[in-house]
């Protein structure tokens, strides 16, 4: 069966939680996850992480840098279930409870090569405003069970969000065996051998 | 080639080298030439022209003849230019000396054709043309694909082009020789032929070339000189010599003028007068005109035009040309090449119909440098405006649509009217008449017919006159007949119209007299109709001659044909009278003989009296009788024809009556005039089922004409597919009602506006209208009869008079969409369509998509629906089945009317689905992982949670599916092999469907997320929150006492293999059972001095502490050590001695989860138990010597099962902890052990202990890490409960959570059906078994223990197991029975009911226990005291006993209501159970809410079969057997004898344990077993359960470990006994034992 081709595909991803963008807050930590469909499995790198505090830049951008590396390699079966990266920042309100201050959810990129991608934060709203003043007063904000929530679309239509900062990733993607598996993942990809013949219909 | 072609060849070079040779030979040539060209044929000289050349050759001497009147013309004409010097030569460049030449000689050629028209049109043409043509037409068809033969000919094109000298020789050679040799290179035109002509094969042409060449070579000096003379004619010879001699000499003087320059200093500027120039540039250019040429031009004389298509040819669509263009072209062509070879038999340009080559004939160029990217530039391209509905669309190739109809509504007359008054009827039906009366008299049939009539009489006269006839008589007879027979039928005709006349003539009177009449009677007068009958004067006695003559002739034509009638019927006569009589004949020499034979044989006559029918003598016809021929004849006539003399009656209709005014008429009248006068109509104009426009709304005149003469211009830019009018009547103010729709028809392209008539289109509607007034309605029955008989009904109708046409442009063009221009191919669609028009009023929408001419990417979708239609269409529309464009809708047609194919009458919604599909279906659904991606996104319980599905088919094995599909199979099939008793198996099936359809239930209300799902967010802190929060600031960072905190819970996610683990922790147990010496000379080493007959005492009711005073100190009597198992996993604890030992011990065992999926609903489904079996450890001496035991020891260690504790795993996880004291389940009869009380160790805990009996284990069981339990599905299931009723039962939840949220309140639950149901509905009195109650009538409290036994053998089955997801579902008494499992709340519903039936006062107790949790008891009111019963083990306690499982108590409820615990405890030892009381019980039904008497959901009575006894016995020893198999299976390695004679005192010994329940038998039995087994050392128990099915017995059976022992010589004994109850209710009783032989 081996001879016959691979069995499996490998995605390889590394880059890196670059920056933030949290106006309003500051001295922000974030952690990482990912949620992938039942067809893959992690082979190697760490499948969750949790990144330094970082402070605001001192210059006019503002920016949160954390520069948290990413590492990880998976293998699957079937594109179905592509692993998405699941982030969640956390960081200290005014009474210094930890709250969390955004959550966000991305595909990792298809194709091979270097992708940045910008994440729009979200966080969950309290139901009342009672609610809301409570929550910020005992510092417990309204949190999601499960930071994975943010990757599925089931069940989202109970929950209010309000959107608040950007994050920004750097990921490096390497792809081993899609093309033999009939997985064409866009022009970048160059495991082709060779280019497509020229169009029959085309003068020359 | 052909020979003859040869020939003439030959003789064209003798004429070359007589050229060369002789002046003579010129001179003949130019008369062969003008011949020539009045034979000028056209250039494609293909094989086919030798055909046609045959009559050339042999008509040429006629020509040769004819040329002496041409011959001095030419000779003149070549004399001339010869004489003068060459051209220009000196001056002039070559260059301009060549197109000087060129114009000359174009002119020349103009001037000549000019000459050979004029005659030709004197020599008739030797051959008729069109036959050449026709031929020439196949070639036009079968060109086109031979792109070789086109290169080739380029090629040589190409180097015949490269000179062009070699080419105006050619064009002048062309022009001296001989016809049959096609030119060898082609002249300008002949290039335009080129790109424009298909051209035939030229097989000659490869030979000619060569020899053209030859010439060039060899006479090309001569030629040149030859080239020189322009061969002009006549007329023009003179002014063309005069112009080319003055030009020569002014280019003379010019080049005398280049010498002279250099002393000639001034010189006046040279002025040419436009006017000469002009002149000048006349000679010298041709411009063709822009005006048409008349066809008789192209063609040949005589010949008239020929169409083709008309003759049923495939004619392909020319390529657009402008018209002036093509006029350019053909005029040109007219004047160049005076021959008409580019003109075909319809005298147009002969044309392909795509004069694009597919195929680039240039070789490609290969250009390497040049990139990739160059050639894949995009070009930018202006936007193209996106059609809509292309279909219907003036397509966007077409000239941008301005297209306009226009509609002239002229007016609208009813023919009736709701508001006619009666006379209005009459007028309108006197008018009708008229109509028709002006109609038919205008035709004039009868008179067309007469004298038809008269004209084949006449002819029949003629006829018959012999000396005019020139034929040959027989052919004059036949005509003569033809004539008679013709002239019957006009009479006959005649006759029938000429009645038809009278009749009309007679009911117009008619009517008008009754008009008339009720005019007179109504008094007033409605309508101006008046019909006036002018009489015309006749003739008298001519009249009544013709009319005598006429009757005449028919009298002796009917004559005539009778007579030939009557002839025939007489020769049919006189053969039918000479068979008759040759019949007779035979017959009686027939008789005579048989008389003969009777008289032999008298009896014989009998046998065949007559063989054959007697033939009826024929009777002769009768001749016709005249007078009453004539009598007919003139009775018709009367009938149907004016009577002579009687004058002729002319009637005419005219408005000239007066009305009578309003004042004179009658009240209705007058309300039906003014009714009348309110309404008013008006029209709306309906375009493609669009309103477009309407008419303004017009008043009803009093006539019920309605004039509007509107005409609406409609810009059109869709294809019309219909045109309504719709026409609207108002009354007054109210409404507009739609009266009628007027379907009117597209009108063909030939009617413009202004040519077309005005039409009448009648309409007519169907609403029923009844008016207070004198108007008649419509659609209302009325009569003009006073009596009312006679009825009329009679319906709006009108017509509408109006005229569609197409507009005219600014510039007279029609503006019509050109679908006629594209659709020549189908010259004949419109009348048909417009046949369809007036059929439906509408175009079918395949005739607007033929449009185009594909038909089936146009007609697409909508227009294949009706194959049968178009086929139809097609038919009728004459379409030309030759056109390749129609090929694919013929095809279709074919198909469809042959009926080859199925053509599907349903309607298609995705037809496009097909060609998006990849694969096939049956493709896509054999694979396998297809299904498999398919079976996991349906959550299949197989696949639920199958990872990593293979990339590849093949990876997938067959057997991945083997076990689903194996489900799917039985799912219908009972299998029997698991389950003995077949009813448990049908049980069993139907637990697992009714789980499957819950479960999938579950699986989609999992999907439903609340926001508590998703979110964690703190509540609202209340008060007592906030102050404890407040006083939390308050506390100490480090208590000193530090609490019990709880600890993390874990999600069930992301949790694998051996995360988690069940931690049992092993404290203490009390009152295990000891062993006991027997009579026997066991080697026991705990020697119990006990007898057998103090057993008795042993037994825990009759003790007393006395009986075990002389039990020696320290003796040990136990030593018991815990086992505990878990998913075959064994962990055990040390041994402790005593029967009450501590062991204090935490046991670890690790979980799996089945099929490694943690996930809630999975762990909830998980069916295990944690087995805590208690063993004895006892230690056998094995030494054989006495004298070695002190120097080793040889024990063996046996272990004795003394009972177990059973704990489920779904127990453990949704209690998180169990943490008491559990009784242990002791079998009734454990053989050497007996509960024995030694006083003198526990004597401190006698009194407690006495209490109950049996023994206890204290256990502290958790799992680690805490799993957070699933959590109840919340679920609003709909329900037939009232709603107030709902909305209570959610209050008091509401108030009992607030108060004790950990107490239990239930009020509603949900059936089986998935219903809610209020719980009290479940509590009836209801019967138990008869049996059971005639057991012990006069002992009520044992039939209560009974009857609590009974229900504890129904099978225990948790609702969390069987539904995965946690809802508890509760069956009414009868389901449960017919189950035959069921949880706690079944069991106690059911123990309840038969409890409330005794007569007691029962209630169920919602409460939690050890260990079940939360469950269900049952508690019953005796005399004096409360008994708290376990319904599914049947113990009852009293209300104050310590070993109560029940722990807390949440609510009770009763039949009619239900009371919650409001009590500070809830431990039952501690509440007050008088549910009167309200300070302690809060109750449902109070006051406020009365009881509104529910009925119940239990059935009325239950009905319980007997359980067949036979089938248990059977049972039983299948069991048995397969027990006894099992243990051999566990014991591979060791012999497993079996002791028969134990195995039958067992079997004998199990009914007894029955019928005592388990009690006060150990004794009779021990002693029994002791006598007949005396020489063994025996230990077994028997095991009782109820049985559900074969697994937990084995389990049973396997957890006590009996297999275990490995003693050499141990023998075993398995008994069976199944004891029925009724409704299958089995108890099974297993006593397993082993025996080891005694030395």
């Amino acid at each position: 069966m081996a001879a016959a081709g691979p069995s499996v595909f490998l995605l390889m991803v590394n880059g890196q939680v670059e920056s933030a963008q949290f106006p309003e807050y500051d001295d922000l930590y974030c952690k990482y996850c990912f949620v992938y469909g039942q067809d893959w499995a992690p082979t190697a790198g760490l499948e969750e992480g949790i990144s330094q505090i970082t402070s605001k830049s001192r210059d006019v951008r503002q920016a949160l840098v954390w520069n948290f590396p990413i590492d990880v390699t998976f293998k699957s079966t079937n594109p179905y279930g592509w692993p998405q990266i699941v982030l969640s920042v956390y960081g200290p309100d005014v009474f210094g409870n930890d709250v969390v201050r955004g959550y966000g959810a991305v595909h990792l990129p298809f194709s091979p090569g270097r992708h940045k991608r910008t994440i729009p934060m979200f966080v969950p709203e309290s139901t009342s405003k009672l609610q809301k003043f409570t929550s910020w007063f005992m510092g417990r904000r309204p949190e999601y069970t499960d930071p994975k929530v943010v990757a599925q679309g089931e069940g989202r239509e109970v929950t209010r969000v309000r959107s608040q900062g950007f994050v920004t990733l750097l990921f490096n993607v390497v792809t081993k065996d899609m093309r033999k598996l009939g997985y064409d993942t866009g022009p970048s990809d160059t495991q082709g051998v060779s280019g497509p013949s020229p169009l029959p219909g085309l003068p020359l | 080639m052909n020979p003859k072609e040869e020939k003439v060849k030959i003789i064209t070079e003798e004429f070359d080298e007589n050229d060369e040779d002789t002046g003579v030979g010129s001179q003949k040539k130019t008369s062969k030439m003008a011949r020539q060209k009045r034979k000028k044929r056209l250039p494609a000289a293909g094989p086919e022209e030798m055909v046609s050349e045959n009559p050339h050759l042999g008509n040429q001497p006629e020509p040769l003849q004819e040329d002496s009147d041409t011959r001095p013309l030419s000779m003149t004409t070549r004399r001339g230019p010869r004489s003068l010097p060459p051209i220009p030569s000196a001056s002039r460049t070559g260059f301009a000396e060549f197109s000087m030449r060129e114009r000359m000689r174009e002119k020349l050629q103009a001037a000549r054709s000019k000459a050979e028209s004029t005659l030709l049109q004197e020599i008739p043409t030797p051959r008729p043309r069109r036959f050449q043509s026709a031929g020439e037409k196949e070639l036009e068809t079968e060109f086109g694909a031979e792109p070789g033969e086109e290169a080739q000919k380029t090629e040589q094109e190409d180097d015949s082009q490269s000179r062009s000298r070699v080419k105006f020789r050619d064009s002048v050679r062309k022009i001296k020789t001989k016809p049959p040799v096609p030119p060898g290179f082609p002249s300008a035109e002949e290039a335009y032929n080129f790109f424009t002509f298909n051209f035939d094969p030229e097989p000659e042409e490869s030979e000619e070339k060569p020899k053209a060449k030859n010439r060039d070579g060899t006479t090309q000096e001569e030629e040149e000189g030859e080239e020189e003379e322009p061969p002009v004619q006549g007329i023009h010879k003179t002014d063309e010599q005069l112009l080319i001699s003055a030009t020569e000499a002014e280019a003379f003087l010019w080049g005398l003028d280049h010498t002279a320059a250099d002393f000639v200093a001034v010189r006046p500027a040279d002025y040419e007068s436009a006017h000469v120039r002009l002149q000048m540039e006349k000679e010298l250019l041709f411009v063709p005109s822009r005006l048409t040429v008349p066809t008789y031009k192209k063609l040949p004389e005589n010949v008239q035009p020929r169409y083709l298509e008309d003759e049923g040819l495939y004619i392909g669509t020319r390529p657009d040309v402008p018209r002036t263009c093509q006029n350019i072209m053909e005029n040109r062509l007219l004047t160049q090449e005076p021959g008409r070879r580019w003109f075909g038999d319809d005298g147009r340009i002969v044309a392909l119909p795509n004069p694009i080559k597919p195929f680039p004939s240039r070789p490609p160029v290969l250009t390497q440098e040049q990139d990739f990217r160059a050639e894949l530039e995009t070009l930018y391209k202006k936007a193209v405006k996106y059609v809509h509905r292309s279909q219907h669309m003036i397509g966007s190739g077409d000239s941008p649509g301005n297209f306009q109809l226009d509609i002239d509504i002229s007016g609208l007359i009813f023919t009736h009217h709701p508001c006619f008054s009666r006379e209005h009827v009459l007028a309108a039906k006197l008018a009708q008449l008229y109509d028709q009366y002006l109609a038919r008299h205008q035709r004039n049939k009868a008179k067309f017919l007469t004298d038809k009539l008269q004209a084949l009489r006449n002819a029949v006269q003629t006829g018959l006159n012999p000396e005019k006839t020139h034929k040959s008589l027989d052919t004059t007879q036949k005509t003569i007949n033809e004539y008679k027979s013709e002239i019957r039928q006009t009479r006959k005709l005649r006759d029938a119209e000429q009645e038809k006349d009278r009749m009309l003539l007679k009911t117009i009177i008619k009517v008008w007299k009754e008009m008339k009449s009720l005019r007179e009677f109504q008094r007033f007068t409605n309508t101006p109709l008046k019909l006036v009958l002018r009489k015309e004067k006749v003739d008298q006695k001519a009249d009544e001659e013709a009319y005598e003559a006429e009757i005449q002739a028919e009298i002796s034509e009917l004559l005539e044909e009778h007579m030939e009638e009557h002839e025939q019927k007489m020769e049919a006569y006189r053969a039918a009278y000479q068979q008759w009589k040759a019949w007779k004949k035979a017959q009686r020499a027939k008789k005579k003989k048989k008389k003969q034979a009777v008289e032999e044989h008298p009896e014989e006559e009998m046998g065949e009296p007559y063989p054959e029918e007697d033939p009826v003598k024929p009777v002769p016809p009768e001749p016709t009788d005249r007078a009453l021929m004539e009598h007919q004849v003139r009775e018709r006539a009367a009938r149907s024809r004016r009577r002579p003399g009687e004058p002729l009656l002319v009637p005419e209709l005219s408005l000239a009556g007066s009305v009578t005014p309003n004042e004179q008429c009658p009240r209705v009248e007058v309300l039906r005039r003014e009714d009348v006068k309110r309404r008013s109509i008006y029209l709306k104009v309906i375009f493609n089922d669009k309103e477009v426009s309407r008419t303004d709304s017009r008043p009803l005149g009093a006539d019920f004409r309605v004039h509007f003469g509107q005409i609406f211009n409609l810009q059109i830019f869709n294809w019309p597919e219909s045109l309504t009018l719709q026409v609207y009547e108002t009354v007054g103010h109210s409404g507009t009602t739609l009266l009628a729709e007027v379907f009117l028809p597209i009108p063909e392209t030939t009617i413009v506006t202004g040519r077309a008539p005005i039409e009448e289109v009648e309409f007519s509607s169907n609403q029923h209208v009844t008016l207070d007034h004198e108007g008649v309605g419509s659609g209302m029955p009325f009569s003009f009869e006073a009596d009312g008989s006679n009825q009329l009904i009679l319906m709006t109708s009108g017509k509408v008079s109006n005229s569609v046409a197409w507009a005219i442009g600014e510039n007279g063009i029609p503006l019509i969409p050109p679908l006629s221009q594209q659709n020549i191919g189908f010259r004949s669609t419109t009348p048909s369509s417009s046949v369809h028009v007036v059929a439906n009023g509408r175009i079918p929408p395949f005739l607007c998509a033929l449009k185009r001419a594909d038909a089936i990417s146009s007609i697409g979708t909508s227009g294949l629906t009706d194959l049968k239609k178009l086929a139809k269409w097609a038919a009728e529309s004459k379409l030309d089945p030759n056109d390749p464009n129609n090929a694919p809708l013929m095809q279709l047609i074919s198909v469809a009317t042959s009926g080859e194919s199925y053509v599907p009458d349903f309607f298609r919604l995705e037809q496009l689905q097909q060609e998006f599909n990849f694969v096939s279906d049956e493709e896509l659904n054999r694979s396998k992982r297809f299904r498999l991606l398919c079976l996991r996104s349906q959550e299949v319980p197989e696949f639920r949670n199958y990872k990593q599905i293979p990339a590849y088919d093949r990876e997938i094995m067959e057997k991945v599916f083997q076990d689903y599909e194996k489900r799917l199979r039985d799912r219908n099939v009972i299998e029997t092999k698991d389950h003995i008793d077949p009813h448990r198996a049908m049980v069993a099936k139907y637990l697992q469907q009714v789980r499957e359809s819950v479960i999938n239930r579950f699986l989609i209300a999992k999907h439903h997320f609340l926001l508590s799902d998703l979110i964690v967010e703190e509540e609202v802190p209340n008060i007592s929150i906030l102050g404890l929060s407040l006083f939390k600031l308050a506390e100490q960072k480090r208590p000193l006492r530090p609490r019990r905190k709880g600890r993390k819970k874990v999600t069930a996610q992301n949790l694998s293999d051996g995360d988690i683990k069940v931690l049992v922790n092993i404290i203490r147990a009390y009152d295990i059972p000891v062993r006991k010496a027997t009579a026997s000379k066991f080697q026991q080493p705990s020697r119990s001095s006990r007898t057998f007959s103090e057993k008795h005492a042993a037994s825990p009711t009759t003790h007393s502490p006395t009986h075990s005073a002389d039990y020696p100190l320290g003796q040990v009597l136990v030593r018991p050590f815990v086992e505990v198992s878990f998913q075959r996993t064994i962990c055990h604890t040390t041994t402790a001695e005593g029967p009450n030992p501590s062991w204090n011990e935490e046991l670890e065992l690790p979980f799996r989860a089945p099929n490694g999926d943690y996930s809630t609903s999975s762990l909830q489904s998980v069916k295990d138990d944690v087995f805590i079996n208690i063993f004895d450890e006892v230690l056998y001496d094995v030494l054989e010597d006495d004298r070695e035991r002190g120097s080793g020891i040889h024990t063996r260690i046996e272990r004795h099962w003394l009972g177990c504790v059973k704990i489920p795993f779904s127990t453990i996880y949704f209690q998180a902890k169990i943490d008491g004291t559990f009784k242990i389940d002791i079998p009734p009869v454990l053989l050497g052990y007996s509960k024995e009380r030694s006083m003198i160790i526990e004597r401190g805990f006698d009194s407690v202990r006495s209490l109950s009996e049996g023994s206890y284990i204290t256990l502290f069981i958790t799992m680690e890490p805490q799993l957070v339990p699933g959590e109840l599905v919340r679920e609003k299931f709909d329900s037939q409960e009232d709603e107030k009723l709902l909305q209570a039962t959610e209050k008091f939840q509401a108030e009992c959570a607030l108060k004790f949220p950990h107490r239990q309140c239930l009020t509603t639950v949900t059936d089986i059906s998935g219903k809610t149901v209020f719980i009290t509905r479940y509590l009836k009195p209801l019967n138990p078994p008869q049996e059971l109650l005639e057991a012990c009538p006069n002992n009520p409290q044992a039939t209560a223990e009974l009857v609590a036994r009974y229900v504890s053998l129904i099978p225990f089955l948790p609702d969390t197991v069987s539904f995965a997801g946690i809802c508890d579902l509760w069956s009414t008494s009868d389901q449960f029975l017919d189950l035959l499992a069921g949880d706690e709340e079944e069991h106690a519903v059911l123990l309840c009911n038969y409890f409330l039936s005794l007569g007691k006062k029962a209630w169920l107790v919602m409460g939690s226990a050890i260990p079940e949790g939360p469950t269900a008891y049952v508690l019953t009111r005796e005399q004096s005291h409360y008994l708290i019963w376990n319904p599914c083990s049947g113990h009852f306690y009293g209300q104050f006993d310590t070993f109560c499982p029940l722990k807390s108590v949440g609510c009770l409820i009763g039949p009619d209501n239900i009371w919650f615990n409001i009590q500070r405890h809830d431990s039952p030892l501690r509440i007050n159970f008088d549910v009167t009381k309200p300070k302690l019980w809060k109750s449902f039904f109070s006051r406020s809410l009365l009881y509104p008497g529910l009925s119940s959901v239990q059935p009325e009575e239950l009905i319980y079969q007997r359980t067949d006894k036979a089938a248990a016995a059977e049972l039983q020893d299948r069991i048995e057997k397969i027990l006894k198999e099992k243990i051999m299976d566990w014991r591979p390695r060791h012999l497993t004898r079996w002791n028969r004679y134990c195995t039958s005192a067992l079997r004998h010994f199990l009914p007894l344990l029955e019928r005592s329940r388990g009690e006060d038998v150990e004794d009779d039995h021990r002693g029994e077993l002791l006598k007949q087994l005396g020489d063994y050392r025996f230990s077994g128990f028997p095991l009782h359960m109820p049985y559900s099915e074969l697994k937990p017995l084995i389990e049973a059976v396997y957890s006590t470990g009996v297999h275990n022992i490995d003693v050499p010589n141990v023998e075993f004994a398995l008994a069976v006994y199944i004891h029925p109850y009724p409704k299958n209710v089995l108890s099974v009783w297993i006593y397993v034992a082993s025996l080891i032989r005694n030395r």
